[in-house]
């Protein structure tokens, strides 16, 4: 047994923007444990539901996190929307479901870029970050936002997409498909990319279930789990199956991500192919009273809202249970025996987004 | 001496911030803004770094790693806090773990507003910046 040493990873590393501190405990360069320590963006939102009230908090929500804001918003609005027993049009319905296929695309797209900076492939970083540019240009012309859009309202979306518009998002899917399958090869065929993903951070479906990872990390694992299937905004209209692969490695969750990139394009063009005419919103009057949870599926995973309401404007709770937290063991457990210059690529295959996890 | 100028180093933390701005500055790098070509470069390392890109408010948990980080910084050096939510506590500023902005903590040189802050603006931000960077490093040799 060589000597123990604690390598202290983090709040501020290179490779990570967010502050997340792992203690790795290494013996020679293995790590044996890795201990983590979490509370740097802790903000304490759901407290936050005191002072705002129902209509304002979706604001909040949405910055739960900027990457998957929209996704955050519409949970937060659907939550509501089922208390108050609002129906939203069908038109609401894809067009959520558009820009919620647009936010997977363009939060895989950055994950993407982070992998290949944490493999030190510098090149198919700046790549894969020109191609999101694309996706954050459709946010910027439909919504006026580029990462932030608030577009997502409580009985509906704030804002349409003109026909025209929903021509030229085809036009540009069309473009992207082209770039992203050129991308895709690199990342699964390149032999020194594979050197560095390939039977790395191997997770058995067993430990994946154990854990209880969620999203792609489960996916990668074997595990079938795709909240989509529930048929909430339009999925239960769009014709899909849940991307899985059995290997359970690096390389496995990086080939899931890729399948769904190509998966949410397909989604939403079906989407605009079946789009229906109609309104966009409904008026909610009142206060929503009653308690409701709300599963939906972000692109780390699983998301859970629980919204207790007591029919004034102010709620009486807001949980929200985010994917990254539910994937922190499965981390642990992969980061157990592996190198010490592994680390980064195994903390970036859970696709980790701390101020999800902290709020 | 005008070197620092031409080729300014960015550090960037992460404070309290939900991401929207730190996706905003790692955009600044990519190829549609690429400030690479204006000799910027994001460092990890606060030795090497002359602007400190902080985004999100602070906190007690962060205030000793935002503090060791600016100290760690050489002279001169320019801070630039991104969004509203490191000028102001922004929509947090009620939270109760949201001590408020980032001059609480250390002395801040420009405010670049925005939720989340546009790459635009950041760019705008650390130009400004290198003008107040340059006039510190008039005075830094003085100071004593």
């Amino acid at each position: 047994m060589g000597n123990r040493t604690i390598v202290p990873f983090g709040p501020q590393h290179p490779v990570l923007p967010e502050p997340i501190h792992l203690d790795l405990v290494l013996e020679d360069e293995t790590v044996v444990e890795a201990v983590p320590r979490i509370g740097y963006v802790h903000r304490g939102l759901e407290k936050l539901v005191e002072k705002r009230d129902f209509q304002q908090y979706t604001y909040v929500a949405e910055r739960i996190c900027g990457i998957c804001s929209f996704m955050h918003g519409m949970g937060y609005c659907m939550s509501i929307e089922s208390i108050m027993g609002a129906e939203i049009p069908d038109r609401a319905k894809f067009l959520r479901t558009i820009w919620a296929e647009f936010s997977r695309l363009h939060s895989h797209l950055m994950w993407l870029g982070l992998l290949a900076d944490a493999f030190g492939f510098e090149s198919l970083f700046m790549q894969s970050w020109k191609l999101r540019e694309e996706v954050l240009d459709v946010f910027e012309e439909t919504t006026g936002g580029r990462v932030i859009f608030s577009v997502c309202d409580i009985g509906g979306v704030r804002k349409d997409i003109k026909k025209e518009t929903l021509e030229k998002i085809l036009g540009v899917l069309d473009r992207m498909e082209k770039e992203l399958t050129e991308i895709a090869g690199v990342f699964l065929n390149d032999s020194t990319v594979k050197l560095r993903t390939r039977g790395v951070g191997k997770l058995s479906k067993e430990a994946a279930f154990e854990l209880g990872a969620l999203g792609p990390m489960a996916r990668a694992s074997g595990i079938e789990m795709d909240m989509r299937t529930q048929g909430y905004a339009a999925y239960s209209q769009l014709d899909f199956k849940p991307i899985i692969d059995l290997e359970g490695d690096s390389y496995a969750r990086t080939k899931v991500r890729l399948g769904e990139m190509f998966q949410a394009m397909d989604l939403i063009r079906q989407c605009i192919g079946k789009m229906p005419e109609g309104d966009i919103k409904v008026k909610i009057t009142g206060s929503p009273k009653g308690e409701y949870f709300t599963r939906l599926e972000q692109p780390r995973g699983e998301v859970l809202y629980y919204v207790k309401a007591n029919g004034t404007k102010f709620l009486d709770r807001v949980r929200v249970r985010t994917p990254t937290f539910a994937n922190v063991p499965a981390l642990l457990e992969t980061l157990k025996n592996c190198s010490l210059a592994d680390v980064p690529i195994l903390i970036l295959t859970i696709d980790p987004c701390i101020s999800c996890t902290e709020r | 001496m005008d070197g620092i100028k031409k080729s300014p180093w960015i550090l960037h933390y992460d404070g309290t911030s939900c991401n929207g701005c730190d996706i905003e500055v790692l955009a600044c790098l990519t190829p549609l803004y690429d400030v690479e070509r204006f000799g910027i470069i994001n460092t990890g390392n606060p030795k090497h770094a002359d602007v400190f890109l902080i985004t999100g408010s602070v906190n007690e948990q962060n205030i000793p790693v935002v503090k060791q980080l600016y100290e760690q910084m050489p002279e001169p050096k320019v801070v630039v806090a991104v969004g509203i939510c490191a000028t102001s506590g922004g929509i947090f500023a009620e939270c109760y773990n949201v001590a408020g902005g980032v001059d609480k903590v250390i002395p801040v040189d420009v405010y670049v507003p925005g939720c989340a802050a546009r790459p635009e603006a950041i760019i705008d931000g650390v130009v400004k910046g290198l003008e107040i960077l340059g006039e510190k490093k008039k005075n830094v040799g003085k100071r004593k």
